[in-house]
Parts: C-alpha cells; sequence; structure tokens
C-alpha cells in the first residue's frame, strides 16, 4: 500500500466522477432531483466522508472490524446494502425528452418522473393486467363474460395480457417455469463463481500467499473477514436477482393488484420509501438533537433550562396526534402552492419529506436527553477540566473534546430508531397520516391489502409481498444494529 | 416528597401552557373555524350565513391569540385561545364541535380502553418476565440463542401483522371470538381476549429481549457471584437475587406508561371496534373534530407528566438511596 | 403443579359452559331468540333533530321516529307519495298576485298553497316533556339539585303523551329559520316558504342569549293553522317539488313542549337535546342512544297504527312481498344498531348471521354474486347455500366528473375546450371502472338524469351519442380513435399542444386517504394516458379541497349527487348557471352557464310530468351531452343482500321508514347462527401441545440443572 495506491484511488475515483458528469450531460433527459433525493444524496456524502475519516483513525476504525468480523451482522449488511442499492437506483430521478413535434424546435420533457429503477424495470413496470391476478397466473383472478370464437357469451377467466403470454397452454407453465428457474441459477452461479475467483485472487495477492492456501483458509474460516459468510450471501442475493427478473419479465411473480399492476414492482418500488423514512428522519433532526443535547449538558443553567423545556413540551404531546396535525398543515401548504410542486411524484416526495421531518421531531427528544447526559458528565472529566484551566476556547472544547465523544451514542441511535421506523411508516399510514396514498410504500400495500383479505377466494399476495420484504429488512437491520451495539458499547452484554 | 411533588406540578404548568400554545396553533392552521362549520353543517345547500351563524353561536367569530377592540385585560381574555384553553386546567373539556359533552364521552369511553390495556400489560409482563428468565437461566445455551433469535424475529414483524392474521384465523376461520364489537360488563372478556392475547405476542420480542437484557447484566454483578460461592442453588439466586434486583428498572420503565394507558391503544381499538380513546382519538382526527384531539392531547401531556413524577417516585421508593430533591 | 392443573382444567370447564351455543356471537346470549333486528352504523349521527339532521347515516333513525306528512308507498315504483299521519295528500291551489283563486297552475301564479288536514288521535310517544302534575309540566324548569341527578333524558322517570295537532307542524316549520339551529334547507325554503327569511330575522332579534323562545308567540305569514287538525303552507310561485320536501323529516312534527324541556341549559350540558333524544309519533322511539357502541329504537307503545300495504308493483305478490298484507305494523319490537366502522368485520358478521342484511363493499362481491352465462348477476353457490338473497334498485344518485368551466384549459364556451372534453369524456372508459371498482354494480351514465327518476331514456334514445354509438342493439362506448381525433381537432394531436409542442397537463382535485384510493387514481392515470395527457392528480384534505372548488380553481373533480326527491329538476339544478358553486356558493360545482340551458330548466322546473315535459328534457339533456361540462359517469346500481329470516325486505331509496315493513324469522335465525359458527377448537389444542413439547426439553434440562448444582 502506501501513498501509490492512495493516488490510484484518487485518478480511479475523479475518472469515474468524470463519466459521471459526461453521462448526466449527455443523457436526452430532463434530471429531477426531488428532496429526499437531495437528502439522500447528502447522506451518503456524509457517510463516505465519515468513512474516510474512520479509516485513517485506528481507534474509531476498531469497533467497525469488530461489527463486520461477526458473521451474523457481516451477512446482515450484504442483505442491508442490496436494499440500499434498490434504494439509491431507485433515487436518481428524470424526466425522459418527448419525441420532437414537427415544426417546433422546442424541447419538452415527459410529465413523468421515471427513476434509473423503474428504468430497469421497464417491462415489469408496463406490464398492466386488467385487474387482480395470482402470482405466476396466466388469467385473471375473477371470471368475466368473453365473447367465443362461436358469438356466444361464456362467463371464464380471461387470459392475461402479459404475464405467461408466451405459453399456448396452462399446462405448459410448470415446465417454462422450472427451466426458466435452471435457467436464471446457471447464470447466477457463472457470474458468482467469476467474482469469487476474483475475490480470491485478490486476497492472495494482498496477503502473498499463494492461490491455494488463500482458498483453503477462506473454506475453513481462518480469515479475519468472515469471506465466506459473505460470498454465500451474495450467492442469495444473485440468485434471487437473476431468478426474479428472468422470471419476473414472463410472468408476474407476487401476481398483481386492483388495477393490475405488478406487485413484485410495488415491492421494489416501496424499499426507498421503506430506507426514506428509516434513515432521513433521523438525519434531518440529527443537527438539532446534537446540537441542543449537547449544549444543554454542556453549557447547563439557564439553557439546560429552556432546552429541557422545550423537549418536554413536546414530548408530552402524544406523538400520533402530533403528527396528524403536521401532516394536515402540509397538505394544506402543499395544495396552497401547486406552483412549487409540478409533478404527483413531487407532491408525494415533498410529504414523504415532511413525514419524515416530523417524526423527526417526535424522535428526537430521546437522543437530546441521552447528548445532554453524556455532555454533564463529559464535562467534568478531567482532560475537559484541564483544557478549560488552559483557556482553550469554548467552541474548540466542544469540536475536540465533547463531540466526537459522543459520536458513538448518535450512531447507536440511529442504527437502533431504523428498524422502528420502518414498521411505524405502516401503522401511521393505516392510521391515515402516513405517506401519500399515491406513493409506493408497504404501509400502503398493507393497508390495501387489508379489504383483500375479505375476498372470498382470499387475495393474499399483495401483504404476503409487503411482508417479506419488511420482514427481510426490519430483521436485517435489527441484527446488524445489535452487532454495532455490541461493538460500540463497551458495556454491553455479549 | 409532598414538596418535592408540589415544585414538579407547578413546573408542570408552563409546560402544559406551551402544549396549549403549539397544539392551537397548530389546529387552527389546518382547520380554521370557516373550516369547522363546513364540516359540521354537512356538504348539501350550506350558505354564508349558516357559516358565520355556526361560528357566533360557539364564539368562533373572535380572534384568536390578541383582540385588537378590546380593552385591557380583556385583549387577551375574549379569544378563541383563552376561552377553550383556560378551562383545560380544571379538566372542564366543553363540548365537541358536534355538541356533544367531551368530559362524559372520556368517563365513558375510558373504561374500554383500560379493560384492554391493563390485562394488556400485566399479562405481557408475566410472560416477558417468564420468557427472559427462561433464557437467563440457560444462557449460552440452545434456548437461549433459540430464544433471542425468536425475539428478534418476533421483533421484525409489524404488529399489523399479528392484528390481521390473529383476527383473521381465530375469530374468521375458527369462530373462537366475536370479530369486532365491544359490550360493557362482565361479556367484555369474550371482545378482549383476542386484542389482549394479540397485544401480548406482539410485545414479547422487544420486552422479553429487553429483560434478558437486565437480568444478564444483574447476573454478572459481584454479589451474584457471592451468592452461588455461598452455596445457593441456581434457583434461588435467580428469584431471590437476581428477580429482586432486575425488577427495579424494569418496574420504573412501567410506570412510565402506567397513566398513558388511559390514552388506549389506537390500531387495537380501531380494528377490534373497542370503543375506547384510541379510536375516539382516531375519529377525531379524521372528523378534525378540533376540540376532542386538543382536550385528548392535554390530557396526554398532563397523563406523561404524571408518569413522570410517578416514576421518580418509585425510584425512592425501590431504591433508598435515591433521594428527591 | 397439580393445583394449578386443577384450577386450569376448572377454568376451561367454565368457560365452555359459560357460552354454549356460539362463541362468537356478539350479543347477549339472553336476547338471542327476542324479535329483533340487528343492524348496523358506520358514524355516530350527528344530529338526530329533524330541523338540522340531512345526512343518510342520520335519516335510518330520524325515518323511523318522525312522521311528515306524507310518505313514499313502499313497494309501488315510479315512487308514489301516499298520506301518513295526513288524512289525505295536501290539497293544492293557486294564488295569482291579487290574491285571486287559480284553476290551475297555468296562470300567473303568485302563490301556492297546501292545505294539509291530520288524522285525528295520534300520539307521541311516552316521553318526559309531556309528563305533568295537574297543570304543570314536571319537567320544564328543573332545579339544580334535580339537575344533579340526571345523566340522560332516561333518568326522568315520568313521562306523558298528547294527541298530534296541526300546530306541531307548524312549530317545526318555525324552527326551520331559528337562528341557533343553523338548519340546512333555510337558504332554498326561504326562497319558497312566504316570509320565512323574514321571520329568521325577526327571531334573530327576538332572541337574547340561550333563553328559550317559545316560536308560538311569533307568528310566520306562510303558514296558517285552520282547525286543530288541518294547517295550510303558502309557497312563492309555482314549486310542484315542494310536497317532496313535506315527506321529509325536515317537515315532521315536533311538540312545543320537547323544544321547552330540551332549551334549559343544564340539560344541554348534559347532551341531553333533540339532537340526541328524538320525540316523535312514529313506530319506533330511540330508547337506547349510546352512539359509542349501540342505537337501540323499541317500539312505540303508542304509535296510532298502520297496515301492510296491499297492493305492490307488478311481481310483487310473486316475490313474496304481500303476505302480510293488512297486517298491523310494525312487525319488530326492537332494532339494535351496533358501531361497526370497518367493512371487513361487518361483513364477516353478517355471513356469520349476525346482521341480518347488508350492503355488498366492492370487495367481497367476488364472494357474494356470481354471473350466469348471459352475464345476469346471481348469488354465488356459497351464498345461494346459506339461503341469503339479493335484492338490486338503481340508487337515484349518479357519480361524475366535472370538469371547472371556469378554467381557461378545459372549461368555456370554445369550441376546442368543448372537443378537449368530448375527447376525454370517450377515452374515460367507465365501463372499466364499474367493472373494477363497483364490481358491475352501476351503469355507466349517459346524462345527469340517473334511471327511476323521470326524463331518463331506455335504449337507443338514451344514449350519449358523443361519446357512445348504436351498434346491433347495443350501446358501446367510441373508440379511441376518435376521441384520439376530437384531441387533434381541439389542437392537441397526441396530447402535446400543436402550437407549442408542451404536453397537456390535466390536474385532477382529489381527496385521497384510504387504502383503495391509490388503486382509483392510478385508474385514471391511465385513462388519460390513452390519450397522451398528463394526468397530475392534486390530493388534499376535505377542506383544502372545498375550498378550492368554492373558489373554482379546480380542473378536474370527481362529485356525486344523491336525489332529494324523484325528479328531474333535482338532478337538472346541479347545472344551473345562477347555481354557480364559485359565484354563487351553489351546487353547480362546475360552473358550467348556459342561457340556453338555464332557460330550458326554468321552463321545465314547473312542468308536471308528460310529454311535454320529456321533451325539454330531452333539449336540455342533449344541450348538456354536446357541452360535455361532466364526464357523466356513473348511476350506481344499490344491492342489498339479506338473510332468509329477513321477511319483506325492498329496496326503496326514497323513502326512509321501511324498518316498520321488515319482519324476522327468529327461531330460524337461531338455527341458523348456530349451524354457521361452531367453534372449532383443535388447533388451539395443538398449539398448546406444541408449547408444552417445546418447553418439556428446556424443562428436563432444567431439572437435570438443578440436581447437578446441588449434588
Amino acid at each position: 500500500m502506501g501513498t501509490l495506491s492512495k493516488y490510484r484511488l484518487l485518478i480511479l475515483c475523479s475518472g469515474l466522477l468524470f463519466v459521471a458528469i459526461g453521462l448526466i450531460v449527455a443523457a436526452p433527459v430532463k434530471w429531477v432531483v426531488l428532496w429526499t433525493d437531495a437528502l439522500i444524496f447528502t447522506l451518503m456524502v456524509v457517510i463516505i466522508g465519515t468513512a474516510w475519516m474512520v479509516r485513517s483513525r485506528p481507534y474509531l476504525l476498531a469497533p467497525w472490524r469488530r461489527v463486520v468480523r461477526n458473521r451474523i451482522a457481516a451477512g446482515a449488511l450484504v442483505v442491508l446494502l442490496s436494499y440500499v442499492v434498490i434504494g439509491l437506483l431507485d433515487s436518481i430521478h428524470f424526466r425522459e425528452l418527448l419525441p420532437a413535434q414537427e415544426g417546433s424546435h422546442q424541447q419538452h420533457y415527459s410529465s413523468n418522473t421515471l427513476s434509473l429503477l423503474d428504468k430497469l424495470l421497464t417491462p415489469i413496470r408496463i406490464q398492466e393486467e386488467k385487474s387482480y391476478s395470482a402470482p405466476f397466473a396466466i388469467q385473471l383472478f375473477s371470471k368475466e363474460s368473453l365473447q367465443g370464437d362461436d358469438g356466444t357469451t361464456v362467463r371464464d377467466y380471461p387470459r392475461l395480457q402479459y404475464g405467461g403470454a408466451h405459453l399456448a397452454d396452462i399446462s405448459q407453465r410448470k415446465e417454462d417455469i422450472t427451466n426458466t428457474l435452471l435457467l436464471a441459477s446457471s447464470y447466477a452461479l457463472a457470474t458468482w463463481v467469476v467474482i469469487s475467483l476474483l475475490v480470491v485472487w485478490m486476497l492472495a495477492r494482498r496477503h502473498g500467499q499463494s492461490y491455494r492456501q488463500q482458498f483453503k483458509q477462506l473454506i475453513r474460516g481462518e480469515m479475519e473477514m468472515p469471506w465466506c459468510t459473505l460470498l454465500l450471501m451474495f450467492l442469495v442475493i444473485l440468485l434471487l436477482l437473476f431468478i426474479s427478473m428472468m422470471l419476473g419479465v414472463k410472468y408476474h411473480i407476487f401476481g398483481t393488484d386492483k388495477v393490475g399492476q405488478d406487485v413484485f414492482y410495488q415491492t421494489l418500488k416501496s424499499i426507498r420509501t421503506g430506507l426514506v423514512i428509516g434513515t432521513l428522519t433521523t438525519l434531518v433532526m440529527l443537527p438539532f438533537a446534537v446540537v441542543l443535547g449537547v449544549a444543554a449538558g454542556y453549557f447547563r443553567g439557564w439553557v439546560d433550562d429552556v432546552i429541557q423545556y422545550i423537549y418536554t413540551t413536546l414530548n408530552s404531546i402524544p406523538g400520533v396526534l402530533l403528527i396528524a396535525a403536521t401532516v394536515l398543515i402540509m397538505q394544506a401548504y402543499i395544495a396552497g402552492n401547486p406552483e412549487l410542486f409540478e409533478t404527483m411524484e413531487e407532491r408525494a416526495d415533498a410529504r414523504l419529506f415532511f413525514l419524515c421531518l416530523i417524526l423527526g421531531i417526535t424522535s428526537w427528544t430521546g437522543l437530546c436527553r441521552l447528548l445532554r447526559g453524556e455532555a454533564l458528565k463529559l464535562r467534568e472529566l478531567d482532560y475537559v477540566q484541564a483544557a478549560h484551566a488552559f483557556g482553550v476556547p469554548q467552541n474548540q472544547v466542544l469540536s475536540r473534546h465533547i463531540f466526537p465523544n459522543v459520536l458513538h451514542i448518535v450512531l447507536i441511535s440511529l442504527v437502533l430508531d431504523f428498524s422502528g421506523l420502518v414498521l411505524a411508516e405502516a401503522v401511521l399510514s393505516y392510521v391515515g397520516i402516513g405517506v401519500d396514498p399515491t406513493m409506493h410504500s408497504w404501509g400502503n400495500m398493507i393497508n390495501g391489502a387489508r379489504l383483500e383479505m375479505a375476498r372470498e377466494p382470499m387475495v393474499w399476495w399483495s401483504l404476503m409481498a409487503a411482508f417479506v420484504f419488511m420482514f427481510i429488512l426490519v430483521l436485517a437491520a435489527n441484527l446488524f444494529a445489535d452487532a454495532v451495539r455490541d461493538a460500540f458499547d463497551p458495556r454491553a452484554v455479549r | 416528597m409532598i414538596a418535592y411533588i408540589i415544585r414538579r406540578l407547578l413546573y408542570a404548568v408552563p409546560i402544559l401552557i406551551g402544549v396549549n400554545i403549539l397544539t392551537f396553533w397548530l389546529f387552527f392552521v389546518v382547520n380554521t373555524p370557516d373550516d369547522m362549520a363546513h364540516m359540521q353543517l354537512g356538504m348539501k345547500h350550506v350558505t354564508e350565513e349558516a357559516v358565520d351563524n355556526w361560528k357566533a353561536e360557539r364564539g368562533y367569530d373572535r380572534p384568536l391569540f390578541y383582540n385588537e377592540q378590546q380593552d385591557g385585560m380583556s385583549t387577551l381574555t375574549d379569544t378563541i385561545f383563552f376561552d377553550n384553553s383556560l378551562r383545560l386546567f380544571v379538566f372542564d373539556f366543553g363540548q365537541s364541535d358536534d355538541g356533544r359533552d367531551i368530559g362524559y364521552d372520556i368517563s365513558e369511553r375510558m373504561w374500554p380502553s383500560l379493560a384492554l390495556a391493563i390485562p394488556t400489560l400485566i399479562i405481557g409482563l408475566l410472560v416477558n418476565l417468564t420468557f427472559a428468565m427462561l433464557m437467563a437461566f440457560f444462557r449460552g445455551s440452545y434456548v437461549d440463542l433459540s430464544g433471542v433469535i425468536l425475539c428478534v424475529v418476533l421483533m421484525s414483524i409489524s404488529g399489523l401483522f399479528y392484528i390481521i392474521g390473529g383476527q383473521w384465523l381465530v375469530s374468521k376461520v375458527l369462530h373462537l371470538v366475536p370479530i369486532s364489537g365491544y359490550q360493557p360488563g362482565v361479556d367484555a372478556w369474550k371482545f378482549l381476549i383476542l386484542p389482549v392475547v394479540i397485544g401480548v405476542i406482539g410485545g414479547i420480542g422487544s420486552g422479553s429481549r429487553w429483560y434478558r437484557t437486565i437480568f444478564l447484566e444483574e447476573i454478572s454483578r459481584d454479589y451474584v457471584r457471592t451468592a452461588r460461592a455461598k452455596g445457593l442453588g441456581e434457583r434461588l439466586v435467580l428469584f431471590r437475587h437476581v428477580l429482586r434486583n432486575a425488577l427495579v428498572p424494569i418496574l420504573t420503565g412501567v410506570v412510565v406508561v402506567i397513566p398513558l394507558l388511559f390514552m388506549g391503544s389506537l390500531v387495537m381499538e380501531s380494528f377490534f371496534g373497542i370503543p375506547g380513546l384510541g379510536s375516539y382519538t382516531i375519529d377525531a382526527i379524521n372528523k378534525q373534530d378540533f376540540a376532542i384531539v386538543r382536550s385528548m392531547v392535554f390530557l396526554g401531556s398532563v397523563l406523561y407528566i404524571i408518569g413522570l413524577i410517578l416514576t421518580d417516585i418509585s425510584y425512592t421508593l425501590v431504591d433508598p438511596r435515591i433521594r428527591l430533591n | 403443579m397439580r393445583i394449578f392443573t386443577f384450577i386450569s382444567l376448572c377454568m376451561v370447564m367454565a368457560f365452555i359452559s359459560a357460552c354454549d351455543g356460539a362463541w362468537n356471537n356478539p350479543y347477549p346470549a339472553d336476547e338471542s331468540d327476542d324479535n329483533t333486528l340487528y343492524s348496523s352504523f358506520q358514524e355516530r349521527p350527528k344530529h338526530l333533530d329533524p330541523a338540522i339532521s340531512y345526512s343518510s347515516n342520520e335519516i335510518v333513525f330520524t325515518g323511523q321516529i318522525y312522521e311528515p306528512v306524507v310518505q313514499y308507498h313502499y313497494l309501488k315504483r315510479p315512487y308514489e307519495l301516499i298520506p301518513l299521519t295526513g288524512e289525505a295528500l295536501p290539497k293544492v291551489s293557486y294564488v295569482d298576485g291579487e290574491g285571486n283563486t287559480l284553476e290551475d297552475a297555468s296562470g300567473d301564479v303568485a302563490y301556492t298553497i297546501y292545505e294539509i288536514t291530520l288524522q285525528p288521535g295520534i300520539q307521541y310517544q311516552p316521553h318526559p316533556a309531556f309528563a305533568r302534575q295537574g297543570d304543570d309540566y314536571l319537567y320544564h324548569a328543573l332545579s339544580g339539585t334535580e339537575l344533579a341527578s340526571i345523566h340522560t333524558l332516561y333518568d326522568m322517570q315520568q313521562s306523558g303523551s298528547r294527541e298530534l295537532v296541526a300546530d306541531d307542524y307548524i312549530y317545526q316549520i318555525k324552527r326551520l329559520a331559528h337562528p341557533g339551529l343553523n338548519s340546512p334547507i333555510l337558504g332554498l325554503m326561504s326562497e319558497y316558504i312566504d316570509g320565512l327569511g323574514e321571520y329568521h330575522k325577526t327571531l334573530q332579534q327576538a332572541r337574547s342569549g340561550d333563553e328559550w323562545l317559545d316560536l308560538r308567540d311569533y307568528p310566520l305569514t306562510g303558514v296558517e293553522q285552520v282547525d286543530r287538525y288541518t294547517y295550510r303552507i303558502k309557497i312563492k310561485g309555482n314549486y310542484p317539488q315542494f310536497v317532496y320536501w313535506l315527506a321529509m323529516p325536515f317537515f315532521a312534527p315536533i311538540p312545543w313542549e320537547a323544544d321547552r324541556l330540551y332549551s334549559q341549559p343544564g340539560l344541554i350540558e348534559k347532551n341531553i337535546t333533540l339532537d340526541w333524544y328524538p320525540v316523535g309519533t312514529g313506530p319506533f322511539m330511540l330508547t337506547v342512544n349510546n352512539p359509542n357502541l349501540q342505537m337501540v329504537m323499541s317500539r312505540n307503545p303508542n304509535f296510532h297504527g298502520e297496515k301492510y300495504p296491499e297492493e305492490g308493483a307488478p311481481g310483487d305478490e310473486a316475490a313474496g312481498m304481500l303476505v302480510d298484507a293488512g297486517k298491523s305494523l310494525p312487525f319488530i319490537d326492537k332494532v339494535v344498531f351496533s358501531l361497526e366502522k370497518e367493512t371487513i368485520p361487518y361483513w364477516n358478521k353478517f355471513l356469520q348471521g349476525y346482521y341480518d342484511a347488508s350492503g355488498i363493499s366492492s370487495d367481497s362481491f367476488d364472494q357474494a354474486i356470481s354471473f350466469d352465462a348471459a352475464g345476469q348477476m346471481g348469488l354465488s353457490e356459497s351464498m345461494q347455500a346459506q339461503g341469503i338473497q339479493l335484492k338490486t334498485s338503481p340508487a337515484s344518485s349518479i357519480f361524475y366528473m366535472g370538469f371547472n368551466m371556469r378554467d381557461p384549459v378545459v372549461g368555456g364556451e370554445s369550441e376546442r375546450a368543448r372537443l378537449l372534453r368530448q375527447a376525454i369524456s370517450i377515452a374515460v372508459d367507465y365501463e372499466e371502472f364499474i367493472s373494477i371498482f363497483a364490481n358491475g354494480r352501476g351503469l355507466a351514465a349517459q346524462g345527469p338524469i340517473p334511471p327511476g327518476i323521470f326524463g331518463y331514456l331506455e335504449g337507443e334514445a338514451g344514449i350519449n351519442p358523443f361519446v357512445y354509438e348504436w351498434v346491433d342493439g347495443q350501446k358501446q362506448r367510441k373508440s379511441l380513435d376518435q376521441a384520439k381525433k376530437l384531441l387533434a381537432d381541439a389542437g392537441y394531436p397526441d396530447g402535446r399542444d400543436v402550437g407549442t409542442g408542451k404536453p397537456l397537463t390535466i390536474h385532477f382535485d382529489v381527496t385521497a386517504s384510504g387504502p383503495d384510493d391509490k388503486a382509483w387514481l392510478n385508474w385514471y392515470r391511465k385513462q388519460f394516458e390513452k390519450l397522451g395527457i398528463q394526468l397530475v392528480v392534486r390530493n388534499t384534505d376535505y377542506n383544502r379541497f372545498r375550498e378550492k372548488m368554492s373558489s373554482g380553481n379546480a380542473q378536474l373533480f370527481r362529485w356525486g349527487w344523491n336525489a332529494d326527491y324523484p325528479d328531474p329538476e333535482n338532478f337538472l339544478f346541479l347545472l344551473y348557471g345562477p347555481n354557480g358553486k364559485a359565484e354563487q356558493g351553489g351546487e353547480n360545482a362546475a360552473n358550467y352557464a348556459s342561457a340556453e340551458f338555464d332557460a330550458l330548466f326554468e321552463t321545465l322546473k314547473s312542468m308536471p310530468n308528460g310529454p311535454a315535459r320529456q321533451a325539454v328534457i330531452n333539449e336540455a339533456v342533449e344541450l348538456l351531452r354536446y357541452d360535455a361540462p361532466w364526464i357523466w359517469g356513473m348511476y350506481p346500481v344499490s344491492f342489498a343482500l339479506y338473510h332468509e329470516w329477513y321477511k319483506n325486505l325492498k329496496r326503496n331509496m326514497m323513502a326512509n321508514n321501511t324498518l316498520k315493513y321488515a319482519r324476522i324469522d327468529t327461531v330460524l335465525r337461531e338455527q341458523r347462527r348456530a349451524a354457521w359458527n361452531p367453534p372449532i377448537v383443535w388447533p388451539l389444542l395443538v398449539i398448546i401441545l406444541a408449547l408444552v413439547i417445546l418447553v418439556t426439553p428446556a424443562f428436563i434440562a432444567y431439572r437435570r440443572h438443578e440436581k447437578k448444582v446441588v449434588s
């Protein structure tokens, strides 16, 4: 390693940046940055910046190493990362250029905002049926009057427009699915083998070992990092990716909803909503919580009194009512300023943003109180007192001594809050004060599924899809949060 | 002690005033008196005159905070805010926008809420403690591990799934209990049994895991080792020493929520059609009945503050080293 | 341990013995064979005071309790008015400006006079307002100590009754103008009832604080008492629809005693008002009023008696609707309404037999309804096996989409906007909407007048020629190509402005928050995409929506109208220029204003039903179809499912006092409930067993561990 590799990295990064900028300028689209997009990118920058900082400070890096060494946490991390990738793809928005019109040179863009994910999922996105259809069905879920060949009306299940349209008959379905499954699995396996070999090769090079030796070590789990687990998880993800994509264009693998939209597509779109609520909520209020919490603990006196008053007051208002009121206000604001929100996506996004904000307001008080307590403790410590005695300015004391030492609390609460917030979104949408009803979210899916459950035969797939995707995310987040807490909190029971 | 409580109660007054101003402002931004009038008067054939009349009847034709047309103190007192807020402090909630006595409704609806919340709390506490003790007892073994995994899994399932699934299975498929509804008195149990069970199951995950952590922390302390060294059986150590000491943080955690039990559970009550304060609040939000919402906010704040005070007191009761001052 | 097992065993035994029969019966077990009808309410009724109440969920109660002078015949179609408390239908006479009586309505009518004579001997329900000791009313001036022990109306132990007289009807008409009540029809009625507007002002001046206004002391010019049982109402001009108003609870009797009783501030504070404790002469009276849980109506012991109709519409006899002909009403003793907010429990309870009748929500539909080969609706096999029956009826209402005619893009008189509206009307495929969202329970609307109302035409004559074609004896929506052509003619080829190339964007103002809303919003978007038009949904809460509507800033919106009475005037007035929402705050939400249509409307308004009127209506409707201020949307069809023990049910969209006709076979109901709801216990036992199996190894390990420590 050394300076050379650092430069190489820098050159690589700037090269990538240039390519990205080139693409952005050259692409025949109008890029749209929604409010939450901007925040997500800010969050990414913050995370990358922090990672950069942590890299060069071994005492900060150590707990992270502990986290990643934990097998379960590493597996959970892979799952979380794949969610994040989907979420990020879904956060790059643009409006496509409309075909030019004769005799007019003006360029116009579609008023439909799409994301990169939409573009990638195009066949799945636009293959809309008329109404409900079950997973892998080739017929609609309910009977309709059909015109027979001889002109008579028959009541039967009509064939789907897209799902399994390439099949002549239902009897071929099983074979078709099996074939596609096998094909997709073999693709996935092949990709995985290539990537795994690459990884082993890289590791071998770095550790200066022979290829075979490295391989043995990896299999036996003698490495510092749980590479074996990571690669296996990666295989699972690859398998799922290939299978879902290859089957997804032929069938509706999670069925379709009431207006015939693919449920799998909806579930994937819901990921971004869940992630946004889970992360941005804490991020938005983080500055307030940190500044106020530290200030209260550090300065004490009237500052402390005022800050305590503010958060006790906010805390004592039942959260749901506060959220309800604010969501209503925000609706009034959006309705009053239609020129700010041109498209439906922007309106829905603004509502999501406000929801994050208000959820933040109801949840930052806990963090604030923790930080206040920690700051109270820290200011009495010897080295802080010593810094005072030497006449170090207060802002320096705060930024050098207090702030870095409360960072782990911020981090732990961020990770711990995540899963709770994802779950809260569902409940709030049920109460009718969650995200916009036009937005894809698990809460909205569950809410809609309540009515579907009453049908006979039951329409269960929307609920199931939302359940599975949400469960996996929250489970991974919980497992990861446990590992993070254990790694950072020295008192934690292992 | 009494002096302390009085001081805390006095400290609560500015907080409640703050809560009142905030909620009042929030709700009048979204819900002007005009909106309320239209909401109440219905959709067909409503004239402006009827709206004005409605407002005048209820005193909503005055300014919100500051009345310029009055002199002296009445610039502040002859306003909607003063009229509607001050009497809250003596728990006179007045009438809802559709003309019902809020205090009476709250006193009626409080009981179903409590009938649901108290059993859920107590049974939940017992189940969680048992489960956590079990895990702590077998710490490190497969029982512990599978217990923890079970907890994380249970935690990761949205509460809505428990409710939807439970209602579907137990009421619709198995015909064991009524699907929803309520009867006051002794008959209430058959409506409450399912929501209570679901509430308990929904809380097992996080509850047991938390209690387990507390138990383990307690077990690792010196006195436990001493007790064990004295030759006490594991069961005795666990029940006599660990449980008793671990109860301190557990009970204080529970005390905070006790007053808030009055507020009821929003989701549970509306799913099961239980006429408690939770569904009352949801209805009020949906109907934008400002008077009810504000009363509930006020009630919630008061109960929260009482909870805080109770917590402090319970600390001194279980741990004599802590003094209130 | 053993003791514990014993106790739990005892508990299980007690549990099982406590609820023999169905375990999931939501009603007390001892009520099961009462002659009671079980129904539900979704939202607590806000007003039961007949001067204020206007919502359909309130009229379920007020309709049974209050009796106006006329009512709709239960069985006959088209709807027909018959006397209720009146001796006969109101006698109508016309007067000109000088007070001369006219022969008929053809001349210059200045006033119309309705004379009504009541049947003698009708008594009010028992009510404390009538309770007397000697000449003094017991509860009209309650003291503080008396008030302290009163929490509901039923705490006033004594009750009395009195005969119904003409003055009670007059009293209620006066109450419509009461400044403290804000009756929703005061504005409308002031235009018709002579002197009502001025009367409102008089009362405003006369009123001081909350003190009781004895309306008997203030005469109203438009209403006149002739004798104890007869009164007259004087209407400005000719307004033949007024007689329909007389069938609504707005014109039911209110005894002054009740008004006096309820005016006491101490009672108002305790919610004891006419809004919560109605008093009437009808077949039922409200005996339990707990809107948080349950409302119960019981048979009124003083009911004057009424017989089940002897004749009905064709086919009623065959349908068994006349089995009870001539028998005394009502048949049931009690109606229990339970609060049921969610549709799923409601539907499931109906299937389990705990509600006697049900409407169907769209999502339960597949379960309930099946179609035969010809596409005719019938009950599905599982429903038929349960003995459930189905009644349908067109719902005399319309759900439409309106264009704001003040909008520069979609509104206005210009040819361009008209073509655009017509193109959109073709593209929005309401047949598909009905099949997805209403599961076929509706008809695609051809104009503003729904079936069952005079002026609606069947078949080819009734289709909207701008949206439909008549092909092979069936109506068929015009093709999308035709819509695209219209759009191109309007200057938006492929949804792009021909001048600038800018894509056409239309804003759809909605209030959506429910779980089902996302689906239909997507659906609308798809419809407009077919033409290349971008539909932007502006979703907001109801208040903001209302503001937007009344300031005329919406572009496209959904709205609906329920008929007040079965007359085309009640639908066409929704497009009458002077009723514009933005300018006048009226009901013309689309702000449509066409001098030609307004003139036709004024003509047809006061015409009697007949070919002449039909001709004018046709002309007016044709004009509307051409201008297309609404996408006509759909006429919903109302469905009712009911169990076989529920007798004499016929959908009547106008009458609201229909519970008195219902009869319940309680024995059958009891049998069916037990048969349908057998508790299935084995999964519970399996779960308990599984738990035991899971815990046993832990327990064994624990015992071993214990021994190890001790040893």
